[in-house]
């Protein structure tokens, strides 16, 4: 009767062992807390293990969109100093019986990113040995930003360009004004007889003062 | 001001505004892209500090002389390098013109190249630091995860890169649009030949300087920058022993100085004639010389950097598979302590070690990976530049200066075309200045397409070995027959009696061109039979 009520007892957690360590649907999982954290670092200790087993129940639980997975389903065995475990999910109609590999593959990929978060972690340093981490997908921009770049560049070149040009431009006809102009000068000089009225430039004449016409006013 | 002058005025040969510009206009041209990528290299190779020795006795006896005599002949002849050797033969101008024009084509494609990665390097991540990811986003590209992703990212996703020369592959419109932003910059400069080039330098040629110097703070902090420092210096002095060195060296300053272009000729005829070209000979060499040296300090403290961070990651996954592997605890296995580890775990469990197929990692392996050219800016230099802090400023910083190191090297390439052919008077009257530099820049761009195609790369190779080398040192061979020869010692030294009135200065310089054909002889010759073997080979790297 004893044995038979201490066989009861002690066979499940050996039975679960069995499951464990012999099962091919399990996983390998391995953390590297201090590469991750750094001076940040918790220790790995039966509570975090605890956190674990309740996170891959939830992941279960979400997969399946059954209530019914606890934290008695998921059995770890092969705990190492490195951080590293085997895990099975047990069914939860029947402990003895194992979900398949591709089943909590998919449940764990699926929620990888909560189960990474709850242990701020990343799929670096939180590896599950057999699934690979799904790769974010590539940024798809609108427009490329070195064309953005190209665009001021080339935009400022074209300006610079444009305003040498105008500028050339203004310089040659303000040259040609001014050749037109002297040029009017020279014939003024030839016309006259020798005199320099370039000096006078543009001007008909000069006023001269001693000649006004109001010597009417003049008192005498 | 009668019409008479107005007239003969606008005939007058353009200036200098001031002695400032020219010089910084020859230095800019002479300083190029060489002398960041690969005087260090030679330095590196040729035993460090020994390298030097070769290097300035060059300088003295080759490179000086000849700088002397184009910037001399350029300022009393006052033409372009055509008009200059007319009296002599005018094939030899023409050979400095046609030359000018091929080398500026291709050398403004590596401009493009480095506006390719100028434009990328505002983006985080830099993209050349990731793989991209394949179609079906399972994983990355499988060409990209078979090499490096600073690799792939050259060789396919800037060249992409044909198999071999015969198959062209197609116009790469991305690289089609870098080089005509390449050349749109070099026209602005150039629109009005030395009016605008004049302004111009006062950025082109001085901000490699603060870069440089930036580089030179910023690099002397990393860690491993004294590795790399020590590794480029320490001098082996048997290397002195091999005639390659001296053949290099001699090499190494001729292009370095961008002799027989026929730019400096053009940009020294714009002087006044009574300018002291002795003294800007000096200011020139020397600085020249300096900014070599100047430059190879960051470069390779950053090299050194780079190998430092490869060797140590090297070392982690070691360690990191060693921890896997044998389940140990995290940070157990450190670097100092991963020798004795290892040692350790091979007498226990040698067979699972050895399974593990660990790296060797060897921190002079790493250092010995140096490249020089186009390896060592877009491939050994940006791979540098990932593992800084602060990449994006670090890469946009280099890739602006390369470009001005460049820009400033364009100006003497195409004014050595522009020069002759105004003297000449082959630019018909009524095309202003403007479009006709225009349509120079219009008609190499169309002609550099070539470079552009996928088989660019290995078009550019070609020209640079072939057009860039061998017939430059002809040239430069013709030239010193002609001045001493034909145009006569003593007048030539009596036209620039002109210049200086130091009775003891003149008798200097006799004795000093009459002793320069015979080292001339001695440098050139053999060099000529020298590098017409090694034609056989392809040149891998770029001189200027």
């Amino acid at each position: 009767m004893l044995a038979g009520v201490l066989l009861l007892i002690f066979l499940p957690p050996l039975v679960a062992k069995d499951l464990c360590k012999d099962s091919q649907d399990g996983f390998k999982v391995r953390l590297s807390i201090k590469t991750g954290l750094g001076d940040d670092a918790y220790e790995w200790n039966e509570s975090e293990m605890f956190l674990f087993r309740s996170t891959l129940a939830y992941a279960m639980r979400k997969h399946s969109n059954q209530d019914t997975y606890t934290i008695d389903n998921i059995l770890v065995c092969n705990d190492t100093q490195r951080v590293s475990f085997v895990f099975v999910v047990t069914s939860t109609d029947d402990p003895d019986q194992l979900i398949p590999k591709e089943q909590v593959e998919l449940a764990v990929r699926q929620n990888k990113h909560r189960i990474n978060n709850a242990f701020l972690l990343s799929d670096m340093t939180l590896e599950f040995m057999g699934i690979p981490p799904t790769l974010s997908a590539p940024i798809i921009y609108d427009t490329e930003p070195w064309l953005i770049v190209f665009g001021v560049v080339i935009g400022a070149v074209a300006v610079g360009i444009v305003a040498l040009l105008m500028s050339t431009v203004s310089k040659k006809r303000r040259a040609k004004e001014k050749a037109a102009g002297l040029s009017e000068e020279d014939e003024g000089i030839v016309k006259e007889n020798g005199t320099a009225l370039s000096s006078l430039g543009r001007k008909e004449g000069v006023y001269n003062q001693a000649f006004s016409n109001d010597d009417r006013f003049t008192k005498l | 001001m009668d019409t008479a002058s107005i007239a003969s005025s606008a005939q007058e040969r353009p200036k200098w505004d001031n002695k400032v510009q020219y010089l910084l206009t020859c230095i800019g041209f002479a300083v190029g892209l060489g002398n960041v990528w690969r005087f260090p290299y030679l330095c590196q190779i040729y035993g460090g500090g020994a390298f030097l020795i070769p290097y300035l006795i060059a300088l003295v006896f080759e490179g000086l002389p000849l700088l002397y005599l184009e910037l001399a002949i350029g300022q009393s002849l006052r033409k372009g390098s055509i008009g200059v050797w007319h009296s002599i033969s005018p094939l030899l101008g023409v050979a400095s013109m046609i030359i000018s024009l091929l080398v500026g084509l291709f050398y403004n494609t590596i401009l493009a190249w480095v506006l390719w990665y100028f434009f990328h390097s505002f983006q985080e991540p830099l993209p050349w630091s990731v793989c991209p990811i394949n179609e079906n986003r399972t994983g990355y590209v499988q060409e990209c995860v078979d090499s490096t992703p600073v690799n792939y990212f050259w060789y396919r996703q800037t060249l992409n890169i044909t198999p071999d020369i015969e198959e062209s592959g197609t116009l790469q419109w991305w690289l089609v649009v870098c080089l005509a932003s390449a050349w749109s910059i070099v026209y602005i400069c150039f629109i009005r030949g030395i009016e605008t080039i004049g302004k111009a330098v006062y950025v082109t040629a001085t901000f490699p300087y603060l870069v440089l110097t930036i580089f030179l703070v910023r690099a002397l902090t990393l860690p491993g920058a004294t590795d790399g420092l020590r590794y480029l210096f320490t001098p082996d002095w048997t290397l002195l022993m091999d005639p390659q060195v001296w053949l290099d060296a001699a090499t190494q300053i001729f292009f370095s100085l961008s002799l027989a272009f026929g730019g400096l000729i053009a940009f020294s005829s714009y002087n006044p004639k009574k300018n002291d070209c002795e003294r800007d000979t000096l200011v020139v060499g020397l600085i020249n010389s300096a900014t070599s040296l100047y430059a190879s300090i960051p470069i390779f403290a950053i090299l050194g950097f780079k190998a430092t961070s490869n060797f140590n990651s090297c070392i982690n996954s070691n360690i990191l598979d060693l921890t896997n592997a044998f389940d140990i605890g995290e940070t157990n296995i450190t670097m100092e302590n991963y020798e004795s580890w290892l040692t350790y775990l091979n007498t226990t469990d040698p067979d699972k070690v050895s399974g593990l197929n660990l790296k060797h990692c060897e921190l002079q392996n790493f250092l010995d990976q140096s490249a020089s050219g186009t390896g060592l800016a877009f491939i050994v230099f940006t791979e540098a530049v990932i593992e800084m802090p602060g990449s994006q400023v670090w890469a946009v910083l280099f890739f602006i200066m390369l470009f001005s190191l460049g820009l400033s090297s364009m100006f003497g390439n195409l004014e050595g075309v522009l020069t002759p052919l105004l003297d000449l008077h082959l630019v018909p009257k009524w095309m202003p200045k403007e479009l006709f530099t225009g349509l120079i820049c219009v008609m190499n761009f169309l002609v550099a397409l070539i470079f552009t195609l996928g088989s660019g790369n290995y078009w550019l190779e070609i020209f640079n070995s072939y057009v860039g080398s061998i017939p430059l040192l002809v040239i430069a061979f013709c030239e010193i027959i002609g001045v001493v020869c034909f145009y006569g010692m003593n007048r030539s030294v009596h036209s620039l009696n002109t210049t200086q009135s130091d009775r003891l200065k003149t008798k200097k310089l006799k004795k000093y061109f009459y002793k320069e054909p015979l080292t001339e002889w001695f440098f050139v010759e053999p060099k000529m039979v020298l590098l017409w073997h090694r034609c056989k080979e392809p040149f891998k790297h770029l001189y200027f």
